[in-house]
């Protein structure tokens, strides 16, 4: 398999005081033809990495190819080959929806009536049509992320860069939205996202790395990472005698670890053959007060890996 | 299709899409465009004169309507560089990031700053062009425009709204959109009520300072350039000092514009 976004090394150190490390030496190969996902608390570096890519964001050291291109030395043959929709809505607000379709032909070169063709095609594609005059400020926020998208891939890239392309957006967008990344997707096109939401990562993705703070720790597919991370599960409780609970755990078999929180404990269990239940009726008599479970999932990999929620 | 014929196909979407928002916002885009030569041109040539008060015109016998033209097509220059130019480009690299999706096609990144430049300055000539109907028809006097070479006129339009254009761009990448209040007052302000606009250079002569001080300001060599071309008879600077030092400072501003464009897109 063809890569079609390769980063060896990728640094990027943003100039101040002090200067801030944002990607701390990242190599990864994304394979063409697949939704990958980089996922991330926010500042772990994700959109710096897409701006890197998407030649937004000149890199510090190391290099990055897209479609074979460098970024660095063939930016302008790289903006032909990716799309971008980025998380916050920078549509033309000076431009109609159908407008904004159409000068994003134009600048990459269409001429008008190709360009055209194209924004009435991708109109009626994106189940934008009826909104085609409407100004970006009078649009809801899944509905200019929608725009957001369509435009992204007006001009054909081989590689979609989506960063955060959900967040803030409710539930039925967001379906909305993962119906859309996955059909383009069977088209051929690879798709890049960064995400801070598991479930997305999860449901749409090949592939995941788990970024943060600059570096990556841990790759594969959502199922390889749930596998390594040995069905691990977190059971987070609120106590009253978090000395006398760390004592009772002792002992019970399937527990990792136990990490103090603020409230009380984090038990990181095998979820197999009752962990959980275990756990919970051994420290059900100090004084609990609160008790949650989080199965094994790409959260629970994450908490493992980090120590820290990605909402933290 | 050549990487040259690609270029030129997205600067034309380029001002095709400014071309679209022009239009659509030509009502405020005119009424902006005339108010400030209408009031000034009413209030100097019209209103003053029949109220019986006289403004000493340094130029001797020739009328201030005369001496105002060259100057008001220069302002108006600028003020149209700052409204379409600096204006909503400070906005687009602001919060919004509105100017991503241009500067993410195929083209040097220096492009997209550079058209805006040429934009600017064909707007900035439409605007100084609307000088010349406000000018026969409202003065009481009589003006006298004698363009004695129409070479050295468009010479002196196109130097003109250029540097016009460039220092829009310069000032929309470098001032952030809540400082532009500011840049009214501390920079539009100074470079309008010193830009010869409303006397001639040489009349400066018994403020030497002042008339040190004054060169530099781009304002100045648009006046006086403008004037070499239209109102010959109006004491001037040289041809060779006004359109040097125009095409110097278009340069410097442009170098300028360009680099803190750059700065603001790719971090």
């Amino acid at each position: 398999m063809t890569a079609a976004v390769q980063l060896r090394n990728l640094r990027k150190v943003y100039d101040g005081a002090p200067p801030i490390t944002a990607l701390d030496g990242i190599t990864l190969d994304m394979a063409a033809g697949t939704i990958y996902g980089l996922l991330g608390p926010n500042g772990a570096g994700k959109t710096t990495a897409i701006g890197i890519c998407t030649t937004k964001v000149r890199a510090t050291g190391g290099a990055a190819t897209v479609a074979g291109l460098d970024v660095a030395h063939d930016a302008v043959a790289v903006r032909r080959q990716v799309g971008v929709a980025s998380q916050a809505i920078t549509l033309d607000r000076s431009c109609t929806v159908a407008e904004n379709l159409y000068y994003h032909c134009r600048y990459f070169g269409l001429a008008a009536a190709d360009s055209r063709d194209r924004a009435a095609t991708l109109l009626e594609r994106f189940l934008i049509a009826d909104r085609r005059d409407a100004m970006p400020n009078q649009l809801s926020g899944g509905l200019a992320q929608r725009v957001q998208l369509a435009r992204a891939i007006a001009h054909r890239p081989s590689v979609l860069f989506l960063d955060e392309p959900t967040a803030g957006l409710d539930p039925q967008s967001r379906l909305a939205l993962w119906d859309l990344v996955a059909t383009l997707r069977g088209e051929g096109l690879t798709v890049v996202l960064t995400t801070h939401y598991m479930e997305e990562a999860d449901r749409l993705c090949e592939r995941v790395a788990v970024v943060d703070h600059g570096r990556i720790l841990a790759e594969g597919t959502p199922a390889e990472l749930k596998r390594d991370s040995g069905g691990t599960a977190v059971v987070d409780v609120a106590l009253g005698d978090r000395e006398a609970a760390r004592a009772a755990l002792d002992g019970v078999s399937g527990v990792s670890e136990v990490h103090d929180t603020e409230r009380g404990l984090r038990i990181l269990v095998s979820a197999d053959g009752g962990g959980v239940p275990r756990v919970v009726s051994r420290i059900a008599e100090h004084h609990l007060t609160d008790l949650k479970v989080v199965e094994p999932s790409l959260e629970t990999v994450f908490i493992r890996l980090t120590g820290r929620d990605l909402r933290e | 299709m050549s990487n040259r014929n690609s270029v030129v196909a997205s600067v034309i979407g380029l001002w095709a899409r400014d071309f679209r928002v022009l239009r659509r916002d030509w009502v405020p885009t005119t009424l902006r465009t005339i108010m400030n030569p209408l009031l000034t041109v009413f209030i100097f040539t019209y209103v003053l004169p029949r109220t019986g008060q006289r403004l000493p015109t340094a130029a001797g016998s020739i009328n201030l309507a005369t001496v105002l033209v060259p100057g008001l097509v220069a302002v108006a220059m600028i003020f149209t560089a700052i409204a379409a130019v600096a204006l909503p480009l400070s906005i687009e690299l602001g919060a919004t990031r509105e100017i991503e999706d241009r500067v993410l096609a195929p083209i040097p990144l220096a492009t997209v700053p550079l058209a805006k430049v040429a934009f600017g300055a064909f707007q900035g000539a439409l605007a100084g062009a609307v000088i010349f109907p406000i000018i026969t028809l409202v003065p009481a006097t009589a003006v006298h425009i004698r363009v004695a070479s129409w070479g050295m006129l468009v010479l002196m339009l196109l130097l003109s709204s250029w540097t016009a254009a460039a220092l829009g761009l310069f000032l929309g990448t470098a001032v952030r959109p809540q400082h532009i209040g500011l840049m009214f007052a501390v920079i539009l302000t100074p470079i309008m009520f010193l830009g010869c606009v409303y006397y001639p250079w040489a009349s400066l002569s018994s403020i030497r300072w002042l008339q040190v001080v004054v060169l530099a300001n781009p304002l100045v060599y648009m006046s006086e350039g403008l004037r070499i071309a239209l109102t010959p008879d109006v004491p001037h600077l040289s041809a060779a000092a006004s359109a040097g030092m125009l095409a110097v400072l278009a340069t410097l501003l442009t170098t300028a514009g360009v680099r803190g464009f750059s700065k603001r897109v790719v971090v």
